[in-house]
């Protein structure tokens, strides 16, 4: 119970002191899990409108492994983006391996199936007839794809919400690609790791409080908004 | 449906582009960055935060740290995906040596081994001097061991100490690998009440909140000892040898060797590594 | 102007799942035209409309607009930029009325005070103006519908596309859009297809109706033709029972039409211009049969002597054909029929009141301007 109790007074101290470098980790992972956040809407919300819209033979083939990397483990991601991030790997000649850049990629490669995948089933849930009736309104493909977007706007911040969830507490991707480098690519969740390793538990449980404290407030946002947009 | 097909191109070359636009950033930097192999034990005690900026200062280099276990570090070596290892598991990098993937090996520093465990010592082996009749009574107590088992340093001297006793451990149910750092499985024996062989800096470290008590010390067998490798920039030409070559001199360099012998002392009351950089290789691994 | 007619379909097929569900070997619609589609659930209008407005993938046929050929890919967009579709249900999008009604209008990349100008001209037309601002997620579902078709005649469409437009909506409501509905399509000159189940709906808004069975167009001609003159058994049994006549005004006061349908003089309530031709109908349970000439000893205003030509039973009425000039349908319950002693060949007289008949719009040639083309 001290050991609770300790670490929660430390973590009260380091946030009201503003310490630099815990600061800076916060930071670093809100940007870094923002990005990855960012471009995987990119690319969910586009493949996930285009995959609903569209009909070919294997399409329910692809929604299922789309379903499935919904729950990509992030260390898988984490193994096949270091492999392909070695300097002498296939994508070697970028140099982003132990960078920001390549947590970026990784959390995306992470968080872009769930967007996929909930941007699919936002798209599917949309009456039968929208896309006709968008077609009918003179609309070419471009503008179908937007406006179906524009339309499952609500159920698809549920998906901003579990992608940015996903890899804001994401650690084994994040460790492995990013290499916990002081300063540099340490983020939340890896800190956790290594103070707890190093037995700073006290530090640990406020990096912890602060990750929970990240995660509530920008679900609360993003909660408050979709409620303000539900009539009644 | 050739639609469709477009559009998913434009964005995965969108994608393409934005990664490509970031890396190259990173890529013109290259140069500039150094990948510091290293074990779990220099960065959880804490001697590289402390050693790793005041190079970066003198240097210009950046450094990038990657603690893995000894065996991880030197595979990377071995793959070229490192520029220098400061490990320590002298037999594998011996091998390492002898494969050519790692020039200019070089002694930095030693700690020792301890044998730690809770302090009612089920298998009684406290005040034993010698590690091999320490396990041995470990053995014959049943009494719950943690290892490693992630093939660092540590764990290849745990394994050395083992080999010496002619008893096979794996698979035994007292015998437990968590497949973790040091400062994590000193974690589990604590909270399991099992022994394990940890280096001493790292246990310093983590003393206080353990409640794990050293029991066997001072054998020569335990004696951990560092070493600073350059990787073989004649087998991976990407590797960054004026770096590597700069951190190592650092790393043997008498300032540093100052710092490291009083790291730690004001903390915890003894140092927790000695500079050995110059000195004779020691025998005992 | 004998320009090529604003769309023609030849061998239209649509198979699905090894089906042929729509086969349609020739099919016209005038500049001007506004044609009904009826017949029930499944009959294919639906699959119809769509395949008309290029949204449903064909299996074989050809569709031209004013004579030129709208299959190709490149010809879609434009194409269905000539048009405007109206759904069962309104498919509004998550935002206000106003930008609703715009939407088509934004998807053609219309200038901002072009767009105002024509979404206001739009909400006016569908008397919604007050709507304007009012989210799609809080109308009612009159208004919804409502919104839906201003969004389709904001866009100034050559055709528009009604599928089952109102049939959702509860039966005061329905009334209220016809109605709007017949005044908006009169005052742009939109030529129409509307698909439909309500038989009333077909007679009132329709220059020209198509029975539709099993993917196939039965039968097609003017409303009355088809409702007197069913080709067959099935088309007969598809358009129901109506009595559906057409008559001259020869007389308009006080809100009470005098008609001259051949010999016979009928009362209806409506107003409208001497010499002007229109249409109305009469519901077979409507109509009472006597054995004597009532005179004054009814109410109704109406009566006609008949001749039964035919008697049938259907379900819990019996259907009686009669003949009084023209044909007319009655429908009793069979205690009537034992009381009155009626039997095919028996003289009698039918009489209705001026309330059971329903005027229908007015004729064809009252709207037909021509549209310039």
């Amino acid at each position: 119970m001290d050991l609770i109790a300790e670490g929660i007074a430390k973590a009260l101290a380091l946030l009201t002191s503003f310490d630099p470098e815990v600061l800076g980790i916060t930071l670093l992972s809100l940007k870094v899990s923002g990005t990855a956040t960012l471009l995987s809407l990119l690319v969910g919300i586009t493949s996930g409108t285009l995959l609903a819209l569209a009909e070919f033979p294997g399409k329910r083939l692809l929604m299922s492994l789309v379903n499935t990397g919904m729950g990509l483990p992030p260390v898988v991601v984490g193994l096949f983006v270091t492999i392909f991030l070695w300097r002498n790997g296939p994508l070697g000649f970028l140099g982003i391996l132990y960078t920001p850049t390549a947590m970026i990629l990784a959390q995306g490669i992470i968080a872009t199936p769930i967007v996929t995948g909930i941007t699919l089933a936002s798209v599917q849930n949309l009456p039968a007839n929208l896309k006709l009736q968008i077609l009918a309104l003179g609309a070419t493909r471009p503008q179908l794809v937007w406006i179906l977007i524009k339309e499952a706007r609500l159920p698809l911040l549920a998906g901003v919400m579990a992608g940015f969830g996903g890899v804001i507490s994401e650690v084994g991707a994040s460790i492995m690609v990013g290499g916990n480098i002081k300063g540099y690519s340490r983020v939340l969740t890896t800190a956790t790791v290594m103070e707890t390793s190093r037995g700073n538990f006290d530090v640990a449980i406020a990096l912890s409080l602060i990750l929970l404290l990240l995660c509530f407030v920008i679900n609360y946002l993003l909660t408050r908004i979709q409620q303000r947009e539900r009539p009644r | 449906m050739k639609r469709i097909f477009s559009a998913l191109l434009f964005c995965a070359a969108l994608v393409l582009l934005l990664a490509g636009v970031m890396g190259s950033s990173a890529a013109r930097a290259e140069t500039r960055d150094l990948i510091l192999a290293t074990t779990t034990s220099t960065q959880d005690s804490g001697l590289l935060d402390e050693l790793i900026p005041l190079f970066e200062k003198s240097s210009g280099y950046f450094v990038k740290t990657i603690a893995v276990g000894s065996g991880q570090a030197m595979a990377m070596g071995t793959k070229g995906e490192a520029d220098v290892l400061l490990v320590h598991s002298p037999a594998a990098e011996e091998k390492f040596m002898a494969a050519d993937s790692g020039v200019h090996r070089q002694l930095v520093m030693h700690n020792d081994f301890v044998i730690v465990g809770p302090p009612n010592d089920p298998a009684g082996i406290r005040g034993e001097t010698s590690a091999t009749a320490a396990f041995k009574k470990i053995a014959g107590a049943g009494a719950l061991f943690l290892s490693r088992g992630d093939n660092s340093g540590t764990h290849a001297k745990e394994k050395g100490v083992w080999k010496a006793t002619g008893l096979t451990p794996d698979g035994q149910s007292w015998y437990q690998q968590t497949g973790l750092g040091m400062g994590q499985t000193l974690n589990v024996a604590a909270e399991k009440k099992g022994y394990t062989l940890a280096d001493r800096g790292t246990y310093l470290a983590l003393q206080k909140t353990l409640g794990l008590e050293i029991l066997v010390e001072g054998d020569p067998l335990l004696l951990n000892v560092y070493h600073v490798i350059e990787v073989n920039p004649g087998k991976w030409p990407k590797v960054n040898t004026p770096g590597a070559r700069a951190f190592a001199a650092f790393m043997v360099a008498a300032p540093t060797q100052e710092i490291i012998r009083s790291f730690g002392v004001a903390k915890f009351g003894s140092p927790l590594f000695f500079p050995d950089a110059g000195k004779p290789e020691p025998s005992g691994k | 102007m004998t320009t090529a007619p604003l769309l023609e379909a030849r061998n239209l097929s649509v198979v699905r799942g090894g089906a042929e569900v729509l086969s349609i070997p020739d099919f016209t619609v005038a500049g001007n035209e506004v044609l009904s589609l009826i017949g029930p659930n499944g009959a294919g209008k639906s699959t119809l409309l769509l395949a008309l407005a290029r949204l449903l993938p064909l299996s074989a046929g050809e569709i031209r607009c004013r004579g030129e050929s709208v299959m190709a890919n490149r010809h879609l967009v434009p194409y269905r930029r000539r048009l405007a579709m109206v759904f069962q249900e309104p498919l509004l999008f998550d935002a206000t009325v106003y930008d609703n009604v715009a939407s088509g209008l934004k998807i053609r990349g219309l200038g901002r005070d072009e767009l105002r100008r024509r979404v206001g001209e739009a909400l006016e037309l569908l008397q919604m103006t007050h709507l304007a601002e009012r989210s799609a997620r809080k109308l009612s579902g009159g208004e919804a519908q409502r919104t839906s078709l201003a969004r389709a005649f904001a866009i100034r469409p050559e055709l528009i596309f009604l599928d089952e437009p109102f049939s959702a909506l509860d039966p005061p409501t329905r009334r209220t859009l016809t109605d709007d509905l017949e005044r908006v399509l009169k005052a742009t000159g939109t030529a129409a297809i509307l698909a439909t189940h309500d038989q009333m709906d077909a007679l009132r808004l329709s220059d020209r109706m198509a029975v539709m069975h099993r993917g196939k167009i039965l039968q097609s001609g003017p409303p009355v033709e088809v409702f007197n003159r069913p080709g067959t058994e099935l088309v007969a049994s598809l358009v129901g029972m109506e009595n559906v006549l057409a008559g001259t005004v020869l007389d308009s006061r006080e809100g009470l039409l005098t008609l001259a349908l051949g010999e016979h003089r009928i009362a209806v309530p409506g107003r409208g211009a001497p010499g002007e031709t229109v249409r109305f109908c009469i519901r077979p349970e409507h109509i009472t049969l006597t054995s004597f000439d009532p005179a004054g000893g009814t109410s109704a205003r109406n009566v006609l002597p008949a001749t039964i030509t035919a008697i049938a039973p259907m379900g819990i009425y019996q259907k009686l054909q009669i003949d009084c000039g023209f044909p007319l349908i009655v429908f009793l319950t069979q205690q009537s029929l034992g009381e009155l002693h009626l039997a095919p060949q028996r003289t009698t007289f039918a009489s209705f009141k001026a309330t059971a008949v329903h005027l229908l719009r007015s004729g064809p040639d009252c709207h037909s301007t021509p549209k310039d083309d």
